[in-house]
């Protein structure tokens, strides 16, 4: 067997995970679905929905990516000024904010009534309406193109010093730089990326609902929703939300033949800088690129700053409600977090190892692409399915109370191991290819590779993996939303309940706590990771 | 034709990797067109002097002069130099002709007249017909060879070798050291070796300056420079006992 | 990390065990998650009820109404809740098909909601009417039916998706009893009228308050919560000649509370003023039997809709499905 039978354990975890959350259903909705399945796949508003599903989210990948390549290159090109990690961790910022807030606070600059909109508008320019697929689309950005960013710096870091180095020795210009030394190291990034960024994209609800204009943008997600609600047809939900994985497999499976290697990830590249003259106009270009993505990133965050600001933070902080809720989120979090990092060092180190076998040459195996990418396919696996699926097989085995708390950490879990794994593959990779054969020659292994090597050498990405999970799951709603009892109230949850009795001051608020525990998080991270092993030696 | 060969001086040149770290200072020449190896215990600060003449890192204070040109604070792109580093001097994704044609075009647009060049210097390594080849095709002495038929078609006049040949097993070496020497034999560039085996520096370098402590410590002929006999104290203790040179 | 790991499962296990020691006398109540919300209706309730049985009241809360249905369909039966509390009429006859439910018994009760109540499964908690709420800082003169809206130029609005939201379904059924078969074109006409339609009240009503849009759908209790709570009466509903479609929020006794007696007890004491008293300021809804004083003054100054519109719970339970699909088809065109 090319890969450790232990990278296996991940991959069947998110399998048990998803088929726990089919089979009840589809027990429950046996009977009689037959008649259901040629309805559903019969019905024009499936087809329409699908169609736009898959368009929006090629359109929102292709933008995503689009927007990043420039600025990932201006912060591979400006090394040097001081900034940069404040715009790294910026970065990582808009997954974990809970979408119906990015949503508002996207509304708040480019809306009807929004601060850019009045603004240009204000220059007698007519600014275009977000509502409709230029809203989406321009959500999807602001969510996706700072992770491809990092994602893209991620491939860029694994590039070896020398490279660049020859590079601006044989004076290469910036096109030939580009397209021979920097764009081999980020197209298999960016690939990665883009199928992270798809299955994002398919699966987005509150963004599409609320800034599409009407039904006519439709994902695919929202007639699993309707389905699984209001009309409470287990047998429909069941088979639309297979039909949404399948069809996200089948895009991956294109893009994989597309070219692009799976296993490329994200990191904060730490490459010793050196002066290169640029030429002044491409250095204001660069610079020009980063700031523009940086506001770009930036503004809805001042935005919730400035709508957060205006709430009673101190009386909130005092809120019994809001304290427990910060404590559950947080204990949640970690726990998801924990373990969301666990199963994906398992599953980085088993595709580590499979490269390894291979001598770090030549193409990745069947096998190594499909755990690459089936682990990633529990994104596109609607939260409402999983949450009521294991319900009902919960329900009938044991207290539904009692697991709450449980299920939420793991489907959390689950949802944040595609990032988790992104994150410490290259360093994965890297460590198996410098110390794999010393360890074993060694026989150093188990809990003492895990401390003497591993630990060290992987400190700083597993710090920031931790921290990226715990972020996601901090900012999630939909599961909790749905499996969550008055026992289990996280902060994205309090915020929604808010919003949803006129206490608008008050969600706005807790966004803004929501959001200040996020940056603190990958300050952490990003500070305690400095003194890793692996930082030193770069 | 190869540009005039210029020399070099690092004129009481400081450094420091991080504000607390330890200050190195360099202070040496090198003769136009001669080549000269830099010896010295590791930690010693070889490479970073090569660095610092590249243009990788930048003195705080000091000045580093190519004939009478402050090249203190030019751009790395702007420096007549080759380097050859100990390994990753090929990109993996391109064939061993390119990776050559980098060398005369760094966009790759070549003519009939760059294309025979790069054939030539690849005969010249001993490598032709490996044109075709990716870098993971190649053994390191293969590799380097293509690096050092780079060299060649770039007509740099400072070659500067960061531990080039350090992976070597000593018979590839010696052969890796003839090439080295007949190629500047050939185009008399003002070539600078790091090296950690005396007896590389012994076989083809005329000078040789001595670092110890991120400082320069001693410069003079090799012959003298590294004779077990007559060398500084501190040249003695770096070479130890087992390299004396047979009586 | 761990202290705080134990002392969330030892909690959790506290809560079980409690569960268990007090079953004798305890009244477990499903409801949506706003009514049990720190001021939500929930813990005045639970207070006054549980002083009044001397037993122990258990609120476990779901996401909505159509959630709480939907987890007694999950739980197939075998369910927890004595009481559910939060239906409403749109998912009645659905309810009661369930099986899960049973009468509820009770004749000498005093309802009070327009158009009258005889239902032998459920009774009502409170009830409200669904309104075009305007920013008056933007519209000077509303719409003053929905012919008028449908047809003019008054800005645009915010309203929801029927297939995620119950206002969203409750515009959709007052403009469906309003025009019937002409339904299609009147949503076409509506179509031009909206900024967007958000999955949940919540988004669109975020919008409105923002200034995004000069109109929302919503209740005609909302200007009642910023003149109350905020002091403000910027914001008002619009008055429809129509007649306003209603919104009737229901409990019910499950089959297993039909074993409680406490469940009927609590039927009873919900159309009590211990328990109407509660629910205009903190559900903003309007009581759906007597309270023992008059409403803060403020409720007087809603719109008192002309004519209250209603689907029968059967009629909207058959053609929901249908009625959707026709929406949908109107409004992606």
């Amino acid at each position: 067997m090319a890969i450790g039978r232990i990278a296996w354990v991940p991959v069947l975890f998110l399998a048990a995970l998803a088929a726990g959350a089919f089979l009840p259903l589809a027990i429950m909705a046996l009977p009689g679905a037959g008649g259901e399945i040629a309805e559903a796949l019969g019905d024009p508003v499936v087809w329409r929905s699908l169609r736009f599903t898959l368009v929006q989210a090629l359109l929102s990948t292709g933008l995503s990516l689009g927007f990043a390549i420039p600025v990932a290159v201006a912060l591979h090109e400006m090394r040097d000024f001081p900034g940069r990690g404040l715009v790294l961790r910026l970065f990582v910022l808009p997954l974990a904010l809970p979408q119906i807030v990015a949503v508002l606070a996207i509304v708040g600059l480019y809306g009807e009534r929004g601060a850019l909109s009045r603004l240009v508008e204000s220059a007698g320019v007519d600014f275009p309406s977000i509502y409709g697929l230029a809203g989406i689309l321009l959500a999807h950005v602001f969510f996706n193109m700072p992770l491809a960013v990092r994602v893209a710096l991620g491939g860029l870091s694994s590039m070896p010093a020398e490279y660049d180095r020859l590079a601006h020795q044989l004076g290469m210009g910036f096109a030939a730089r580009f397209r021979h030394v920097l764009w081999p190291f980020m197209r298999p990034a960016l690939m990665s990326a883009a199928s992270l960024i798809f299955m994002l994209c398919v699966t987005s609800f509150t963004v599409v609902l609320t800034l599409g204009g009407g039904p006519r943008a439709t994902t695919l997600e929202v007639a699993i929703y309707q389905a699984l609600t209001f009309d409470f047809d287990i047998a429909r939900a069941v088979l639309l939300a297979l039909v949404q994985v399948a069809v996200t497999a089948f895009a991956f499976a294109m893009l994989t033949r597309a070219g692009g290697e799976v296993s490329a990830g994200l990191t904060l590249g730490a490459m010793r800088p050196f002066a290169t003259r640029r030429n002044a106009i491409a250095g204001i270009v660069a610079m020009l690129v980063i700031v523009v993505g940086t506001v770009f990133v930036a503004a809805p965050f001042v935005v919730v700053f400035w709508r957060g600001l205006a709430a009673d933070l101190s009386g909130l902080a005092a809120q019994a409600s809001v304290r427990s809720a910060l404590a559950t989120s947080l204990v949640l979090g970690a726990l998801a977090a924990v373990l969301a990092v666990g199963l994906a060092l398992t599953l980085a180190l088993g595709m580590a190892r499979a490269a390894a076998q291979r001598g770090f040459t030549g193409t990745p195996s069947a096998s190594e692409r499909l755990l690459g990418q089936a682990s990633s396919l529990i994104l596109v696996v609607p939260p409402v399915v999983i949450a009521a699926g294991w319900f009902v097989s919960i329900r009938r085995f044991g207290d539904v109370y009692g697991a709450a708390p449980i299920m939420v950490a793991t489907i959390n879990a689950a949802m944040a191991v595609p990032f988790a794994f992104r994150l410490l593959a290259p360093s994965a990779s890297s460590m198996m290819e410098r110390y794999d054969r010393l360890c074993r020659q060694l026989a150093i292994s188990g809990f003492a590779r895990l401390r003497l090597v591993t630990w060290p050498l992987l400190r700083r990405a597993l710090l920031l993996a931790l921290a990226f999970s715990l972020a996601l799951s901090l900012g999630d709603l939909g599961v909790i939303a749905i499996f969550g009892s008055q026992d289990v109230q996280t902060l994205p949850y309090l915020i929604l309940q808010r919003m949803g009795s006129y206490r608008t001051q008050d969600a706005a608020g807790l966004a803004l706590i929501l959001c200040l525990m996020t940056m603190a998080l990958m300050m952490f991270a990003d500070r305690t990771g400095v003194g890793s092993a692996e930082a030193r030696t770069s | 034709m190869t540009e005039a060969a210029v020399s070099i001086r690092c004129d009481d040149v400081r450094f420091r990797y991080a504000p607390g770290a330890a200050e190195m200072r360099f202070d040496c020449a090198f003769q136009a067109g001669e080549m000269t190896a830099l010896v010295g215990p590791s930690g010693s600060g070889k490479s970073t002097l090569v660095s610092l003449i590249a243009g990788f890192e930048t003195p705080h204070a000091g000045a580093i002069r190519f004939g009478d040109r402050d090249m203190t604070r030019v751009p790395v792109s702007e420096r007549p130099v080759s380097m050859v580093f100990q390994d990753n001097n090929l990109f993996a994704h391109l064939r061993v002709f390119e990776n050559v044609a980098l060398g005369v075009s760094p966009s790759l647009r070549l003519t009939a007249q760059d294309r025979a060049t790069v054939e030539a210097a690849l005969e010249a390594v001993g490598l032709a017909g490996y044109g075709a080849r990716r870098p993971a095709e190649l053994s390191g002495g293969e590799r380097q060879r293509v690096a050092l038929a780079r060299v060649i078609v770039r007509r740099k006049p400072v070659l500067l070798l960061d531990e080039a040949f350090a992976s070597l097993g000593p018979a590839l070496r010696v052969e890796m050291l003839d090439l080295l020497a007949s190629i500047h034999e050939d185009r008399a560039m003002t070539t600078i070796m790091v090296t950690h085996f005396p007896e590389d520096a012994r076989r083809i370098a005329a000078r040789t300056v001595f670092l110890a402590d991120g400082a320069t410590m001693a410069e003079g002929p090799t012959d003298t420079l590294l004779d077990p006999d007559v060398a500084p104290e501190a040249v003695r203790a770096y070479l130890g006992q087992s390299d004396r040179r047979p009586a | 990390m761990h202290r705080l790991l134990i002392c969330l499962l030892s909690a959790t296990a506290l809560v079980g065990l409690s569960r268990a020691a007090l079953a004798e006398g305890t009244l477990t109540v499903y409801t949506y998650e706003s009514f049990t919300a720190e001021w939500g209706p929930g813990p005045q309730v639970e207070k006054a009820f549980e002083a009044e049985c001397g037993c122990d009241l258990e609120f476990v809360s779901v996401a909505d109404g159509v959630a709480l249905l939907n987890r007694l369909r999950l739980e197939g039966g075998r369910t927890d809740a004595d009481i559910v509390l939060g239906l409403d009429t749109n998912l009645t006859a659905e309810a009661k098909d369930s099986g899960f439910f049973a009468p509820h018994g009770l004749s000498d009760v005093s309802v009070d909601v327009p158009g009258g109540w005889s239902d032998e499964f459920f009774l009502p908690f409170d009830y409200g009417y669904f309104a075009v709420i305007y920013d008056t800082q933007a519209i000077d003169t509303p719409p003053d039916s929905m012919e008028a809206f449908l047809n003019g130029d008054y800005g645009k609005i915010a309203i929801q998706d029927p297939r995620t939201s119950t206002p969203g379904l409750g515009l959709m059924l007052w403009i469906k009893t309003l025009y019937g078969d002409d339904a299609p074109a009147a949503y076409e006409k509506l179509k031009d009228r909206v900024l967007t339609v958000t999955p949940g009240w919540s988004e669109s009503y975020g919008l409105f308050t923002a200034g995004e849009a000069p109109m929302v759908f919503s209740y005609t209790t909302s200007p009642a919560y910023h003149m109350i709570a905020e002091d403000t009466d910027r914001y008002q509903a619009a008055a429809f000649s129509e007649g306003h479609y209603m919104q009737i929020e229901v409990a019910g006794m499950t089959t297993k509370g039909a074993d409680n007696p406490l469940a009927a007890q609590f039927l009873a004491f919900m159309l009590s003023p211990a328990f109407q008293d509660v629910i205009p300021e903190t559900n903003w809804m309007l009581p759906a039997a007597p309270t023992s004083e008059p409403l803060d003054p403020v409720f007087g100054k809603l719109v008192q809709p002309a004519e209250p519109l209603l689907f029968a719970p059967e009629a909207v339970a058959e053609n929901r499905k249908a009625w959707v699909d026709e929406w949908l088809q109107a409004m992606s065109r």
